[in-house]
């Protein structure tokens, strides 16, 4: 194992989040804050709660995984597509290690900056509303895997895209959608059947869902199913990855 | 002595069905120069590209210091450094960041020590705190092989390292250069820059449309092919060449007023001092004389003619 490239790779991605910190902070903060406001408070007054959790608190975990699946794709992705783009990647591509020590330092280091976010976030929540953890190591445990499994999907878009729309096509276009309609502001019981049968597909719910129950410690579908979905696609990116590497697609010709 | 890098029977056809490197075998022996050296196109930056595991080959075997670059790559990657031919630098990292990093990325541990010499030794030194953005293309060239040294390589591989560089910044590479193939570092140096395989090689290998042509020492390059030629500004005109001198590879310009000795760089001095006897004991006055020695160009462009 190759540590000082793992560290060199990690650190350098840390020092991008460092530079950048205001924007990449300070922006899901606020407008995390404004859901708050508007969802929580503004509307939310008016809302029964739900499964005996006030809806204001409710929305917590949902506003959360909002965060953490669309900055952990676009952190990963756009981490290994700069070097691509700019060139700069014949150094990694060149260098004594292997492509198991490469997706270390890019998806560990995309992870790290998505927990810290979803850290942030809850933090900022207990001003506007009351939250407790019901499960703490559930709850890091399922924060650390889902940032883990979407840097994993960030950094195979990042991979495939050859362009910048690409590379903010997939966040836009899929996972927004899949995050709203994932039961991120509303529990999937309060749809008709048939809409909620159709829910069950979007993966977005299992973690979402699993997420909430780690904090109330209730939870739309079963928290096992929860975890076997995420690690299921977890297991989907890293064949994905593997298989990059293998062929080396977009890499090498 | 285990060659340091052996490549043999290497081929690549890229995607698009383009050959761009054909049967190509090389043994390189540690602590030399080499120029490889041909046109645009000629497949060198793909056979650098295949060394240092940026590209696939499609057949053959390429082997650093005895360690296969496929089934061993940590081992050979680990002994080669990189100079690219483009430009490719991270604008907003500082100088001594981006190089400590590839330090670390080729599994050194931290030496700051060694990378205050690099960056010496390029002039970087007081550059180390900018960022690289800042810095002009020349510099940015200096960061990208003081990158390359940061973890001690064995060969070093400079693609086109003065392509649009200035003198200033040519000369310390050159000084650089001798001074690490001194410490036993083997340098691969591309170039169509056909002095600078002449000034820089111990062997010159020429490559032409993906296929090496020769590989030779460069002494033994220029013999073969290396003419000099002697031309004597008369100080009056001739009509013919004296028949004295029919022992002599001569001819006369057109006006008569120049006399032009071809002779092999192998020959020495000899020919030029039998014909200046000769010149002097037939009275024949004479103003100037001038020599010029076939460059490595000249040779190129002899060995293409006759490869055509
Ligand atoms: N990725 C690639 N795909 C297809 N053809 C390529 C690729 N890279 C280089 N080539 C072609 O291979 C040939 C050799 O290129 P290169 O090795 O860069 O030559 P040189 O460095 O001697 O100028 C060129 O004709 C070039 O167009
Ligand atoms: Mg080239």
């Amino acid at each position: 194992m190759n540590v000082h490239a793992v560290k060199a790779i990690y650190l350098f991605e840390m020092a991008r989040t460092w530079r950048t910190l205001l924007q990449s902070v300070v922006s899901p903060v606020i407008s995390t804050a404004l859901y708050f406001i508007v969802f929580g408070s503004a509307i939310g007054g008016h809302m029964a709660p739900i499964d005996g959790v006030a809806y204001g608190a409710f929305i917590v975990p949902g506003l959360i995984m909002l965060t953490l699946l669309t900055q952990s794709i676009s952190n990963a992705a756009f981490g290994i597509y700069f070097p691509r783009f700019v060139g700069t990647i014949y150094e990694v591509l060149s260098a004594p290690i292997s492509y198991v020590e490469i997706v270390l330092g890019y998806v560990g280091a995309a992870a790290t900056k998505s927990v810290m976010l979803g850290i942030i976030i809850l933090a900022t929540s207990t001003f506007f509303v009351d939250v407790k953890v019901l499960h703490p190591v559930w709850m890091v445990s399922f924060l650390v895997l889902t940032a883990v499994t979407f840097s994993l999907f960030g950094f195979i878009i990042g991979i495939w895209a050859d362009g910048f729309e690409k590379l903010q096509m997939i966040p836009l276009l899929i996972v927004t959608p899949l995050t709203f309609l994932g039961g991120s502001f509303y529990s999937i019981d309060m749809l008709p059947p048939f809409w909620r049968s159709v829910t069950l597909f979007n993966p977005v719910v299992y973690l979402v869902s699993g997420f909430r129950w780690s904090f109330f410690g209730v939870s739309d579908v079963n928290i096992g199913i929860s975890l076997g979905m995420t690690l299921v696609f977890l297991l989907a990116c890293l064949v994905a990855v593997w298989w990059i590497f293998r062929t080396g697609y977009r890499l090498k010709s | 002595m285990q060659p340091i890098l052996r490549v043999e029977n290497l081929s690549k056809v890229y995607e698009g069905g383009f050959t761009a490197l054909k049967d190509v075998s090389l043994e390189l022996n540690q602590g030399e120069i080499f120029a490889l050296l041909g046109p645009n196109g000629a497949g060198k930056t793909t056979l650098i590209s295949i060394v240092c595991g940026l590209v696939n080959p499609s057949a053959g075997k390429v082997e650093v210091a005895g360690h296969d670059i496929i089934t061993d790559y940590r081992a050979a990657r680990a002994l080669i450094g990189l100079v690219p031919q483009e430009l490719k630098t991270d604008s907003f990292e500082s100088v001594w960041a981006t190089v400590a990093f590839s330090r670390g990325l080729f599994g050194k541990k931290r030496d700051d020590a060694r990378i205050e010499r690099v960056l010496r030794d390029l002039s970087l030194w007081d550059k180390k705190d900018n960022k690289i953005m800042t810095l002009s293309g020349g510099m940015k060239r200096r960061v990208l092989i003081a990158k390359a040294l940061a973890h001690e390589p064995r060969i070093l591989f400079l693609d086109e390292p003065t392509a649009g560089v200035d003198v200033e910044l040519r000369r310390d590479m050159w000084r650089l250069v001798r001074q690490l193939s001194d410490e036993g570092v083997t340098i691969i140096l591309t170039t169509h820059y056909l002095e600078e395989a002449e000034e820089m090689a111990d062997r010159i290998g020429v490559i032409r449309k993906g296929e090496l042509m020769l590989v030779e020492e460069k002494t033994a390059l220029m013999r073969q092919f290396g003419q000099k030629r002697l031309t004597i500004h008369l100080a009056a005109p001739l009509g013919t060449i004296p028949s004295a001198f029919a022992g002599h590879n001569l001819t006369l310009s057109a006006d008569g007023r120049d006399l032009v000795l071809v002779y092999g760089t192998g020959q020495g001095s000899a020919p030029v001092s039998d014909l200046l006897r000769g010149l002097a004991m037939a009275g024949i006055a004479y103003h100037d004389l001038e020599t010029h020695q076939s460059s490595l160009e000249d040779i190129f462009v002899d060995l293409m003619r006759e490869n055509a």
